[in-house]
């Protein structure tokens, strides 16, 4: 408990001073987790949407294997990505390893499953309903995807929240490729890694409320903009 | 109560649709059992029958959503695919997204390929034929049933089909909404629109039939101008099914 | 409906920009965790960056890892502390050359009750034997850096086939100092750590040094450019000029410099020619 209110206390201390570069981490850890978010969505909606409404062969197959895709370790996606990047792998003249760019290849590639998986199941559901009145109307199943993945808008808010939440929880697929480069690639996760390597336990889980807070605020906003909303349509 | 309109078949006309032995098998019963019938322009058909006669699969298959297991449906002129709908089909459930209610006639508009400019103003004057001019940029889903139904009419008639297939369309609603929604079929068909129609409802099926296709299960056992059939129907099992004395 | 395109397009703006990285000049550096978690690097670099306007960017493993990013061409500079890992590098023909730079010394951890009873001791041989022949908990980092090779030459030295005598009191942890330092501290085991690292270390709990000054503990740290006739994407002016600023008096004078609660941590020898 004295930990605790020790983090506490240097968590408010931290904030308070307005240490630059505590603020330097925080926007850092934001711009990786959401454009990792961003490109995430942009490919796992549309393929779980597609899958969804789609009728090929192995598609029960390809439903397991997705799900089964979000429990990828974030370390194994990070120790992949590091050898696609790497200067002596494929993607290496890019010169992307231990840059913010890796990093966010690195999340986008680990919540895509699930925004994927989770639309999927979302878009489905959304499908039994709508199947057969969509068909009447002589909508085609591509287009039934996309129909159907704005109008379930609101559940999907809630899946990129996961998305969101698993991207800047995680620390083993950034310090990888990320190599936790002190004002390049340092990002919250990575600092209290750090923090806690270095034995300053009270400053790491310092950072950690500060995450925490930093998550939970977003997650807040996130909720009441979706209830509005949802009232008002129905 | 208007008699039956002109018939107005041609060659490109999709009806009239003709059904020649049409079975269909789901989970080793047959539902719709050796069915023959050609549907016609101009008479407003409703098809009764006791719960499980298949009336619900039949429709759906006139209307495409199911394949026959066995025999032909083919219509005069079939529609082509890709191309707008001239059939259409309205739910006892309606089926609405989470959009305004003009928005859920402009979506259909918009599948039907009628041109971006022309789409709202054929969606409103749509919602005002059924009367919601006044709701139109309501969210569609927080509208009451009988609203709700009425947009999904709005969302037929700005289609202008040539059939409209009616899946109980009033099971759920009171009986001002039932005649709001009655009045609009009535008009439709005014239109020049086929209908037909599947009720439990015999009194709106007195209302609104020109012919009644009696089903049993799965088998039509008798096709008869309306005002004969409540008469006196030639089968005994509809004569049975009107005193409400039919067995499952 | 507009306002919420809007506001996505913004978004979608903003994180483009914001990917984008800076045009600045820079160089990519492999070292140590040692270097990095003692501070010096946070001390060292601000310096240079003033003096030349180049960023220098740590990427901090272990010595065997810090070598194998040299080798995939990762990095432009090698910055490591273990001298015959370091003249392999060269063999292979990855390095260019080597240049001593700085030492700092190991020192021997233990918990203040001292069950193998070896404090004060100056002799790290005698002492090493002694925890091997008491058995007392003992954490190794097990992670080929430069400390767990060194803590592998003092166990030879010292008599000891480790691998023989392996057994529940020796904890192989795999971890970098700092990591090793808080299982240490948790299970109040001996463990060799460096001293910049350990001077720096704040979870100490019941640990101290118990022996320290044997010549055997000195730490010699070198640095070198990877070879750019291998690795054609290396900044080889950038790079020299790093390792040119380590070794001049100016980047020496600044090693020397750092201190932790008045202590100096690295003691710079570029000039020496046994280094």
């Amino acid at each position: 408990m004295n930990d605790l209110s020790h983090a506490a206390n240097q968590a408010l201390q931290l904030v308070a001073s307005g240490d630059p570069k505590l603020f330097e981490i925080v926007l850092l850890s934001l711009r990786v987790s959401l454009t990792a978010v961003l490109i995430a969505c942009a490919v796992g909606l549309p393929v779980g949407a597609l899958i969804a409404v789609g009728r090929f062969p192995g598609r029960h197959g390809i439903v397991v294997i997705l799900n089964a895709l979000m429990g990828l370790p974030p370390v194994v996606v990070g120790l992949l990505v590091y050898l696609l990047l790497s200067r002596a792998g494929p993607l290496g003249e890019f010169g992307l390893l231990f840059t913010p760019g890796a990093m966010v290849i690195a999340q986008a590639i680990l919540i895509a499953p699930i925004v994927a998986a989770l639309s999927r199941q979302v878009v489905e559901d959304a499908w039994a309903e709508y199947r057969e009145q969509l068909r009447s109307l002589g909508e085609r199943r591509l287009g039934a995807a996309l129909t159907l993945l704005w109008d379930v808008r609101f559940s999907l808010v809630t899946i990129v929240l996961a998305g969101f939440g698993r991207a800047a929880a995680e620390v083993g697929a950034v310090i990888i490729v990320g190599g936790n480069i002190d004002g390049v690639t340092r990002v919250m996760t990575t600092a209290i890694a750090l923090e806690t390597s270095k034995g300053d336990l009270p400053l790491a889980l310092g950072l950690g409320l500060i995450l925490l807070t930093i998550v939970l605020s977003l997650n807040a906003a996130a909720y009441v903009v979706k209830e509005t909303a949802q009232r008002r349509y129905g | 109560m208007s008699g039956p309109a002109a018939p107005m078949h041609g060659p490109h006309t999709l009806l009239p649709l003709r059904l020649r032995s049409v079975v269909f098998e789901a989970g080793g019963r047959r539902i719709v059992d050796d069915v023959s019938l050609t549907l016609e322009a101009g008479v407003r058909t409703v098809l009764i029958g006791p719960n499980g006669a298949g009336k619900s699969v039949l429709l759906r298959l006139c209307h495409g959503l199911l394949r026959p297991s066995s025999g032909t449906i083919a219509w005069n002129a079939p529609e082509i695919p890709g191309r707008a709908r001239r059939q259409a089909m309205v739910f006892q459930r309606p089926v609405l997204l989470r959009r305004s209610a003009l928005a859920n006639v402009a979506y259909a508009l918009a599948l039907a390929r009628i041109p971006r400019l022309e789409r709202l103003g054929r969606a409103r004057e749509a919602l005002d034929k059924v009367g919601l001019s006044a709701l139109g940029e309501r969210p569609a889903r927080v509208l009451s049933g009988g609203e709700q139904q009425r947009v999904a009419l709005a969302r037929v008639w700005a289609l202008r089909p040539e059939v409209l297939f009616l899946d109980e369309p009033t099971a759920n609603l009171d009986p001002a909404a039932t005649h709001e929604i009655e009045r609009v079929i009535a008009a439709m068909h005014a239109a020049g629109t086929k209908i037909v129609l599947v009720t439990h409802n015999l009194g709106q099926a007195r209302r609104l039939g020109d012919e009644v296709l009696f089903l049993h299960q799965g088998k039509l056992l008798e096709r008869t101008p309306a005002d004969r059939f409540f008469k006196r129907p030639t089968s005994a099992e509809a004569a049975q099914f009107l005193e409400g004395e039919l067995p499952w | 409906m507009v306002a919420t395109r809007r506001a996505l397009l913004g978004i979608l703006l903003a994180c483009v920009c914001l990917a984008a990285d800076g045009q600045e000049r820079f160089i990519t550096v492999a070292s140590t965790t040692s270097t990095e978690q003692s501070g010096l690097f946070g001390h060292l670099l601000p310096v240079y960056e003033k003096q030349t306007g180049v960023k220098v960017r740590v990427v901090a493993l272990g010595t065997g890892q810090a070598l194998d990013v040299g080798r995939r061409g990762d990095a432009d500079v090698v910055f490591v502390h273990a001298r015959a890992a370091e003249e392999k590098f060269l063999a292979e023909g990855q390095g260019v050359k080597r240049y001593p730079v700085m030492y700092n010394d190991f020192v021997l951890i233990g918990p203040k009750s001292d069950p193998a009873k070896i404090g004060g001791g100056k002799d790290i041989t005698a002492a090493m034997k002694r925890i091997e022949a008491a058995q007392t908990p003992f954490v190794s980092r097990g992670d080929r850096s430069g400390t767990h090779m060194a803590e592998l030459d003092l166990w030879k030295a010292s008599g000891v086939d480790i691998d023989k005598s392996k057994g529940p009191w020796y904890r192989d942890t795999g971890q970098g100092m700092g990591p090793a330092l808080n299982t240490a501290a948790s299970m109040n085991a001996y463990i060799l750590a460096d001293r910049g690292t350990w001077l720096a270390f704040k979870n100490r709990g019941d640990l101290t040094i118990l022996v320290e000054g044997d010549k055997r503990l000195f730490n010699q740290y070198g640095v070198m450019l990877v070879n750019p006739e291998k690795h054609p994407n290396v900044k080889r002016d950038l790079g020299q000029q790093f390792i040119d600023w380590l070794v001049s008096p100016a980047g020496q004078k600044a090693i020397a410099d750092y201190k932790i609660n008045g202590e100096q941590l690295f003691y710079p020898n570029a000039s020496d020619p046994s280094a």
